[in-house]
C-alpha cells in the first residue's frame, strides 16, 4: 500500500479526489472551492491601503486562509514523507526540448535549474519567478478566479462565465509555453 | 474622502464579499476541518504532481494527457456532487442550507483569465500549488507568492481603472 501511495498518482485517482473537494467545502460549511481569494484575504489583512477593494470583512474568510495553509502543510507531508526520492519522470518530448536549453535536472517537481535563490537576480529567474507571480497574482483576481475556482468549481456548477475564463487561461497557457517560454528560457 | 473613494470604485456585482459582520465563527474549533482539508488537497496535489512545472509545460504543450484528465475527471466528479446537493436538497453538516452563488459574466475573465494563462505556464503554478511547492521545499517560492499577492494588490488598486 505505502509502496502504491509513494510512487506518483495516476490521474484517475487524483482528479477524482480533487473534484471531491467540492462537495466537501459545501458540506463542511457552505464554503466555494476557490484558492485565489487567499491572495485577495492576505491583501485585505495586511495592506488594505484603504482600499475599497481590500475594505471588507475578512476574517470572516479565515477559513480559506487555514485551507492554504494546510496545502503548504499537505506540500511538505508528501514531499518528506510520502515519495521515494528519484528523477520525476516526464514526457519524452518535453525532455529533448528542455535538454536543449540546459535544463537537465529532474529531481524536483519544480526544476532546480531555474527556480533558485541564486537566479532570482538573472534575467530568466526574475521573468520566471517574478514576473510570472505577478502575471498569477494579477489575472486570477481579475478573472475572479483561478483553477480551481473557475476551471472545478465554475464548470461543476455550470457557469458558462467560467468557462469564458478557463478557455482564455488555456490560450494564455499555450502562448507562455510555447512562443515565450523558449526565448524566455534562452536568455 | 474614503466615501468619494466608494463613488470612484463602485462595487461590481460580481464582488462576492459584502462587509457584513461576521458571523459567530471565531472558535478555532470551527476551522480546523478545512486546514485538515487542505492537508489532503496539498497531498493529492503533491502525488498527482499537478505542482510540477514540469507537468504544465506537458499539458501546455500537448505532450501529455495527464493534467487534462486530472483537470477533466476533478470536474465531472465536482458536476454530479453539485447535482446530487441540489437534487436532494443536501444540508451541510450544520444543517445549512447549501448556496452556491453564480458567476457573472464581465471582460475580466477575459482579460484576466489570459494573464493568469501566462503566468501560469512561466511559473508551472496556479495559486494554490505555489503554497505547495514551497512545503515540498522549493523556498524561492516564497518570493513567486509574495510577488502574486502583489499583483493582486495591484489589481485591487486599479481595478476602477481597468475593462470590466
Amino acid at each position: 500500500m505505502l509502496e502504491f501511495i509513494k510512487q506518483p498518482w495516476p490521474w484517475y485517482v487524483a482528479g477524482p479526489i480533487i473534484g471531491l473537494i467540492v462537495p466537501a467545502l459545501l458540506l463542511l460549511g457552505n464554503k466555494p472551492f476557490g484558492i485565489s481569494s487567499s491572495l485577495r484575504h492576505i491583501c485585505a489583512a495586511c495592506i488594505p491601503s484603504g482600499i475599497p477593494f481590500f475594505r471588507y470583512n475578512w476574517k470572516k474568510e479565515r477559513w480559506n486562509l487555514l485551507f492554504v495553509l494546510g496545502i503548504f502543510f499537505g506540500g511538505m507531508i508528501a514531499a518528506y514523507f510520502l515519495t521515494d526520492p528519484g528523477p520525476v519522470k516526464i514526457a519524452p518530448q518535453l525532455a529533448t526540448d528542455l535538454a536543449k536549453q540546459g535544463i537537465t535536472d529532474y529531481h524536483n517537481l519544480v526544476p532546480a535549474d531555474l527556480f533558485n535563490w541564486h537566479s532570482l537576480l538573472t534575467a530568466r529567474g526574475a521573468i520566471l519567478m517574478i514576473a510570472g507571480g505577478f502575471l498569477v497574482g494579477f489575472g486570477t483576481r481579475y478573472a475572479g478566479g483561478c483553477t480551481s475556482g473557475h476551471a472545478i468549481m465554475g464548470l461543476s456548477n455550470l457557469q458558462w462565465p467560467s468557462l469564458v475564463a478557463t478557455i482564455c487561461f488555456m490560450i494564455g497557457g499555450f502562448l507562455a509555453a510555447n512562443v515565450l517560454l523558449p526565448w524566455i528560457l534562452s536568455l | 474622502m474614503i466615501k468619494e473613494d466608494n463613488k470612484q470604485f463602485p462595487k461590481p456585482s460580481e464582488d462576492e464579499f459584502t462587509e457584513e459582520p461576521a458571523a459567530d465563527t471565531g472558535k478555532e474549533g470551527f476551522h480546523i476541518r478545512f486546514l485538515i482539508a487542505g492537508i489532503i488537497f496539498g497531498i493529492v496535489f503533491t502525488k498527482a504532481e499537478v505542482i510540477s512545472w514540469f507537468r504544465i509545460q506537458e499539458m501546455f504543450r500537448l505532450q501529455s494527457f495527464h493534467m487534462y484528465g486530472v483537470i477533466g475527471s476533478a470536474v465531472v466528479v465536482g458536476m454530479i456532487s453539485i447535482w446530487l446537493i441540489k437534487k436532494f436538497h443536501i444540508k451541510t453538516i450544520s444543517g445549512e442550507r447549501i448556496e452556491i452563488q453564480p458567476k457573472k459574466f464581465n471582460k475580466g475573465q477575459i482579460f484576466g483569465g489570459l494573464i493568469f494563462g501566462l503566468g501560469w505556464a512561466l511559473t508551472g503554478a496556479c495559486p494554490g500549488p505555489l503554497f505547495a511547492q514551497i512545503g515540498t521545499g522549493a523556498t524561492v517560492i516564497v518570493i513567486t507568492l509574495l510577488s502574486a499577492i502583489a499583483g493582486t494588490w495591484v489589481y485591487g488598486r486599479f481595478r476602477g481603472e481597468l475593462p470590466h
